[in-house]
């Protein structure tokens, strides 16, 4: 197809604004899905998906519409995932930034918006949801006019569940969206914006193609890894598979690799062909860094194996994921794994735990640390309990979070921002009464309980996202925990020094308040080194006898007896203290409980 | 094996059922009386090779023993092969001069009293039928009858009673001197009508209730009484001649011997062998009425399940367990351990073998430690 009769676009939105119905909507009105066999959210493909309202994975659909075609690409809606978001940008033209009419611009709609500007997207504002009775379409535009810097009746006000207005975005589409302007003749070249995992056919890459084009058959190079494979097939989307003979520049499709390694093709390779290689691959390709870490341990030690197993599979499909296994005295064996971020280690767990039927412990999440031992040496460390006690200075990444807030919140934010060692950025009206407050914060700080905070300061209100902003030294201290003097690896923390009291405290009374009393006085102490900064004792049991022995019933003493046995086994041993699991659950989740 | 020297009888009916009560207890019925002593004499003549006469004990347990018709009971106690020591359990509002000398009459060695409390609040909620006033009398009327081993059962433990209700039980109780009293931790199983009532009040005083334990043994050992058994404490025989007061018929549980049960829901455990009759009443007096054995459960105890049963047990008593019973079912390991932590001694108890035996806190922390030993 000529280049001129093609446009690509993709839509972003804050969660729950309507961006899956929308997609829907678009099927439905091209022709491209019948009303009968319209499941509501066709591109959402998971389950997980569905259920969560959030899109995992990006794929691309093609429809017509008066004589073009138009390329639909579906980005993920989180910023866990901006390098994925930002590689489906770069596979686009323009982009339609939808925001709910009732609900205005919110911080994943900024910081989407950001992304989508940097990769010079045209944007098209959309207001959706003006079907709502408390919809205020104007306020919305204005709102959307303010970020964008565009004038509020540039604004398509549609209703995506009604199909009111959808009509005129795909028109808006074709006269305000640019086409695609690579060269047809040129060695091929195409970014892979995306891949799934299948598990006959091996790696399925979504790709855009930017220059020549690409056919089955094909020998093809990925640039920057050099991974060479052939094309089994080529071909789009509508929404089914649809195989084709080529994909031409300027379009958007998908191309079987026979890989069986997602590994081996990543998202933001460029393709060539092996027989006429481009020269330079397209700018950009950088390998995703997990930032977020924690340990997994199976719940009953046993299932290791089934966790082990579980994770290989997960990791076809989810080339971000890795892990390494660990071993810790409390928990046993698990794997210290690493998540692009909080919703991404969020997702990996309720998979693991839903499809694969895993009962997991989850440490508490800590980020990467850059440390310089006094002898030079740069090392990366993923579990506070490698923390090194001899450094000569540490870094930790910082994210640079938008929050938008009513303005009556705005004092909440600063607050719980500047309690988080957050660096004040700027702010702007976005409306009368709306804020948005950029700051600058480690990472190391929105791990443990920054939204949940946020949100009950705010009672609800306020909307948050982050993007990467490097790394940056830190007052940092390794904060152990120690029951019966032994110290208890999974629970050790790395925090800012001026932190570190009170969460030493609050460590140590929750271990107080969930492990059991035993035969002997426990102490529960909470360290810098070896410093005691905190510290508490479970006072020994005084009596654990049932009185009754009688009527020669020894069978049913006996089996009291096997229970007791048998609630010692499940008991994880430290020193000679035995700690539930519970008790270990009951910690990591310390911040549900500082709520309550 | 030369058969089973202890032999427990049980006689289920009761006037009323205590709410925290969990034995096999049939209310009402009173005409069934006879039949039901019919039935168990004739699962005496069923099972009376497993015994070995003469017997060491005979207990009489229940339901209320005494509640069961005079003319019934008799006629049981009659039919009882003899022994050295003939327990019957008694209920204080049953208790009269007439009962108490048909006893003695019929051979009866000790009595065992369900006091269970002095205090009126503590008696109505336990839903027990005697006010304080009967317990003392039921007493009396056994002394009258010239019993010298009488035996009280109390409980601590109970919602609403407070330490100065536990100790004032404790002195009425030693205000008594009865030769053997047995002191019992109310136990509120989860589901039942009782904890429904009263769980959360019990829940609220756990933490004050932690020291009841102690202190009935503090009481118990300071008014010269042997703390003998976990529950269980008996005059001293220096302070009584030259008697020994434990419980024999539990003794016999407590040492692993072989015991035969009759009636509804009794346990017998004869060489590897342990089987639970039916619960039902009429199942049972069915069974029987036509000269068959009830309808039991059967549990087939292995060597090593006997030989944790005699450790869990053994550990109960102040004698100990004798290590060479037990060095084949613990765990050496903890052993090491819970000597260390002063909670179990090993070593020859008044020059007899070497035996394990629990320090005053061990005893206090019993399941606990057992539990580690056996793990």
């Amino acid at each position: 197809m000529d280049q001129d009769r093609i446009r690509n676009f993709s839509i972003i939105a804050h969660i729950d604004h309507g961006k899956s119905t929308l997609a829907d909507r678009i099927l439905e009105v091209t022709g491209a899905v019948t009303g009968r066999d319209m499941r509501a959210q066709v591109l959402d493909s998971m389950d997980l998906e569905r259920e969560r309202g959030i899109t995992i994975k990006a794929q691309a659909v093609r429809v017509d519409w008066k004589g073009h075609e138009l390329n639909l690409i579906d980005t993920p809606g989180h910023v866990d995932f901006t390098y994925e978001v930002s590689r489906s940008l770069q596979a686009c033209e323009g982009a339609l930034l939808v925001v709910d009419a009732a609900q205005g611009v919110e911080a994943q709609t900024v910081a989407n918006a950001y992304l989508a500007i940097e990769n010079d997207l045209e944007l098209l504002p959309v207001v959706n949801k003006i079907d709502l009775p408390q919809a205020d379409p104007d306020g919305a535009a204005e709102e959307i006019a303010e970020l964008v810097g565009d004038t509020p009746d540039h604004a398509l006000r549609v209703s995506a569940k009604t199909g009111q207005g959808v009509e005129e975005i795909l028109d808006a589409v074709i006269a305000r969206i640019p086409p695609p302007k690579g060269d047809p003749e040129g060695p091929s070249r195409a970014l892979v914006f995306d891949s799934s995992y299948d598990q006959y056919r091996g790696v399925v890459a979504f790709i855009r193609v930017i220059d020549g084009s690409f056919r089955a058959g094909e020998p093809v190079l990925a640039m920057a890894q050099g991974t060479r494979f052939e094309a089994e097939e080529v071909g789009f989307f509508s929404p089914t598979m649809q195989p084709a003979d080529t994909l031409s520049a300027g379009e958007v499709g998908y191309l079987i690799t026979g890989l069986k390694d997602v590994a081996r093709l990543r998202v933001g390779e460029t393709l060539t062909s092996q027989s006429n290689p481009a020269s330079a691959p397209l700018p950009g390709y950088r390998d995703v860094k997990p930032m977020v870490f924690a340990g997994l341990f199976p719940t009953d030690s046993d299932d290791y194996p089934e966790l082990r197993d579980a994770l290989e599979r997960l990791k076809l499909n989810d080339a971000s994921l890795s892990y390494e296994p660990e071993t810790s005295q409390a928990l046993g064996f698990g794997f210290r794994s690493g998540f692009l971020g909080l919703l991404h280690m969020e997702i990996v767990r309720e998979r693991l735990e839903r499809e694969f039927d895993l009962d997991l412990l989850v440490t508490a999440p800590t980020v990467a640390y850059r440390v310089e031992t006094p002898t030079g040496e740069l090392v990366e460390v993923h579990n506070p309990a490698d923390m090194p006690d001899d450094r000569e200075r540490v870094e930790e990444p910082y994210v640079r979070a938008s929050i938008i807030v009513p303005k009556d919140g705005v004092g909440q934010v600063m607050e719980l921002a500047t309690e988080r060692r957050g660096r004040f950025d700027h702010m702007e009206y976005l409306s009368p009464e709306r804020v948005l407050l950029l700051y600058e914060l480690p990472l190391g700080e929105i791990v443990f309980d920054f939204y949940d905070q946020l949100k009950s300061r705010t009672r609800g209100y306020a909307s948050f996202d982050y993007d990467y902003a490097g790394f940056r030294e830190g007052d940092l201290v390794r904060l152990d925990v120690l029951v019966g003097g032994e110290p208890v690896d999974a629970l050790s923390l790395v925090l800012h020094r001026e932190s570190a009291y009170a969460r030493g405290r609050l460590l140590v009374d929750r271990l107080r308040a969930e492990i059991p009393r035993q035969m002997f006085d426990v102490p529960v102490q909470a360290a810098i080194g070896s410093r005691i900064i905190a510290r508490e004792t479970i006072k020994a049991k005084r009596k654990d006898v049932l009185a009754k022995c009688y009527g020669g019933d020894i069978t049913r003493k006996r089996k009291l007896l096997d229970r007791q046995k048998r609630g010692k086994k499940r008991m994880k041993q430290v020193g000679a203290v035995e700690v539930p699991q519970e008790a270990f659950l009951a910690v990591l989740n310390l911040d549900e409980a500082a709520k309550k | 094996m030369s058969g089973a020297r202890h032999l427990y009888v049980h006689l289920p009916f009761c006037a009323a059922r205590c709410g925290y009560c969990d034995f096999v207890t049939v209310v009402g019925r009173e005409g069934r009386h006879d039949e039901y002593v019919d039935a168990l004499i004739a699962e005496l003549a069923l099972e009376r090779g497993a015994l070995s006469e003469p017997l060491d004990t005979v207990f009489l347990g229940g339901g209320t023993p005494t509640f069961t018709e005079p003319g019934a009971l008799q006629r049981l106690l009659r039919a009882l092969p003899g022994c050295e020591e003939l327990t019957v359990e008694a209920n204080p509002e049953t208790v009269t001069p007439e009962l108490a000398s048909l006893l003695a009459a019929e051979g009866v060695t000790r009595v065992s009293l369900g006091a269970q409390s002095f205090q009126p609040h503590l008696l109505e909620t336990l839903e027990r039928r005697a006010s304080p006033d009967v317990v003392r009398r039921a007493f009396y009327h056994f002394r009258d009858a010239s019993f010298d081993n009488i035996s009280l059962d109390l409980i601590y433990g109970i919602p609403g009673q407070s330490t100065a209700d536990l100790e004032r039980d404790i002195d009425e109780a030693l205000a008594l001197a009865p030769e053997h009293l047995s002191w019992y931790e109310l136990e509120a199983k989860p589901g039942t009508r009782f904890t429904h009532a009263h769980g959360d009040e019990l829940a609220r005083q756990s933490e004050e209730m932690e020291d009841y334990f102690e202190r009935v043994v503090d009481r118990m050992t300071g008014a010269g009484y042997r703390w003998y058994e976990t529950a269980n404490f008996c005059l001293m025989p220096t302070r009584d001649g030259d008697r020994d007061l434990r419980s024999r018929h539990n003794l016999g549980y407590w040492l692993g011997r072989d015991y035969l049960g009759l009636g509804i829901g009794a346990v017998s455990t004869v060489g590897a062998r342990r089987w639970r009759n039916t619960p039902r009443l009429g199942v049972y007096l069915e069974a029987l009425a036509n000269g068959e054995r009830p309808l039991r459960e059967v549990e087939d105890l292995s060597a090593e399940v006997k030989r944790e049963e005699r450790v869990m047990l053994g550990l109960r008593l102040d004698e100990g367990v004798l290590l060479a019973d037990a060095t084949d079912a613990i765990d050496v390991r903890a052993l090491d351990r819970l000597v260390a932590a002063d909670l179990v001694s090993v070593g020859p108890a008044n020059g007899a073998p070497p035996a394990l035996i629990l320090t005053g806190r061990g005893r206090r922390l019993g399941d606990g430690v057992t539990a580690e030993l056996l793990a």
